[in-house]
């Protein structure tokens, strides 16, 4: 089953998606909160790995791989981002047969609409 | 609670210098009513247009009939969205609310099937999936749109594709609730209620909508607009 705070996707029929969730103990914590305590995590799990501070030692070809970590991170991200909104620009669809209809459905909305006395 | 079998469907329309569209609108909706057999009513909310739209809101409650066509005004300085919901929502008898711009009404009976199929407490419009789309939009208008779509799914991951929500179908204990908790003004309070309701736990469907240009009058798509955006976002990023 899902944890405290899972997103339950529903099963997907006819091209509609649905969400719903249960257990939401974030909440009350806002998005920009979650980013920041997350960061938090992030950057001090690295910080104590990385950057050695006394006491706490790994071998040395660790450190140099983890220190430039959080770049690479950045960067990957600006690829998946690039990529995902060209993939979606792509793809997004142009309703030819729905703006097509669409005129049909205002031509026989005056012609109507005159008959039954609106004066436009 | 509404009888067996016995849902209405009450429409919220703020209007504001939509005299060429209105009738359009409405002649829509109440043909796509009339044909799924359910019971409706619509309610114009207009904001002192001076291009006479309140007249022929008039004309159309005439030509209707005043128990399914309510046409109210209300005078604001600014046209806030939740001025003219609060507004409507108090002429409102049904136990769904449709939420629309009234310069869009596709489809509108996909939303009624959707509700049935899966119980949903609100039921969203999306562009972006599915079959859903755009018509006469170009290049850049898309990627502007996909663009900011992305941002606002990677710092809200609200659970629904696509928030600018310009039909949306709410119950109607749903919508008083997060109106009650809503606070921004203009089309980022729509974006507002969607991530509120995920929040609250409400359930939320979406049906594909195809997004076919204002017929009459322009759309506007331009720096200010996306400034906007961004502060709106920003906003919602920081207090939800």
């Amino acid at each position: 089953q899902s944890g405290p705070g899972a997103v339950r996707f529903g099963s997907v029929r006819s091209g509609s998606l649905r969400f719903s969730r249960r257990f939401t103990p974030q909440a009350d914590m806002t998005k920009l909160g979650q980013w920041l305590c997350g960061l938090a995590l992030l950057g001090s799990a690295w910080a104590a790995l990385a950057l050695a501070p006394p006491g706490l030692q790994l071998p040395a070809p660790f450190r140099q791989a983890l220190l430039p970590l959080p770049i690479y991170l950045l960067v990957a991200f600006g690829c998946y981002s690039l990529a995902t909104v060209g993939y979606r620009l792509a793809t997004f669809n142009d309703c030819q047969e729905a703006a097509a209809e669409l005129q049909e459905h205002i031509s026989a909305a005056r012609t109507d609409l005159r008959r039954r006395g609106l004066r436009f | 609670m509404a009888a067996r079998g016995a849902d209405k469907f009450s429409v919220l329309l703020p209007t504001y210098n939509e005299r060429e569209n209105l009738p359009l609108v409405v002649w829509l909706l109440a043909r796509t009513f009339e044909e799924s057999g359910n019971n409706f009513e619509i309610i114009i909310i207009d904001d002192g247009s001076p291009d006479g739209t309140q007249e022929i809101a008039e004309q159309l409650e005439k030509i209707y009939g005043s128990d399914k066509i309510v046409s109210c005004e209300i005078i604001s300085v600014l046209l806030s969205s939740g001025t003219a919901y609060i507004h409507g929502m108090k002429h409102a008898t049904g136990n769904f609310i449709v939420i629309m711009d009234a310069d869009l009404s596709h489809h509108v009976s996909r939303y009624f099937i959707k509700q049935k199929e899966g119980n949903f407490d609100i039921v969203s419009g999306t562009r972006y999936k599915g079959n859903g789309g755009v018509y006469g939009w170009d290049l850049k208008r898309k990627l502007i749109s996909r663009g900011a779509n992305f941002l606002t799914q990677v710092l809200l991951r609200p659970g629904a594709s696509d928030l600018t929500g310009s039909f949306r179908l709410y119950r109607k204990e749903v919508l008083q609730k997060l109106m009650d908790k809503c606070v921004s003004k203009g089309y980022v309070f729509q974006m507002e209620m969607i991530v509120r309701a995920r929040q609250l736990g409400f359930t939320i469907g979406e049906v594909p909508i195809s997004f076919v240009d204002r017929v009459y009058g322009e759309s506007k798509l331009g720096g200010n607009e996306i400034v906007s955006f961004l502060k709106g976002l920003l906003t919602l990023f920081a207090t939800t």
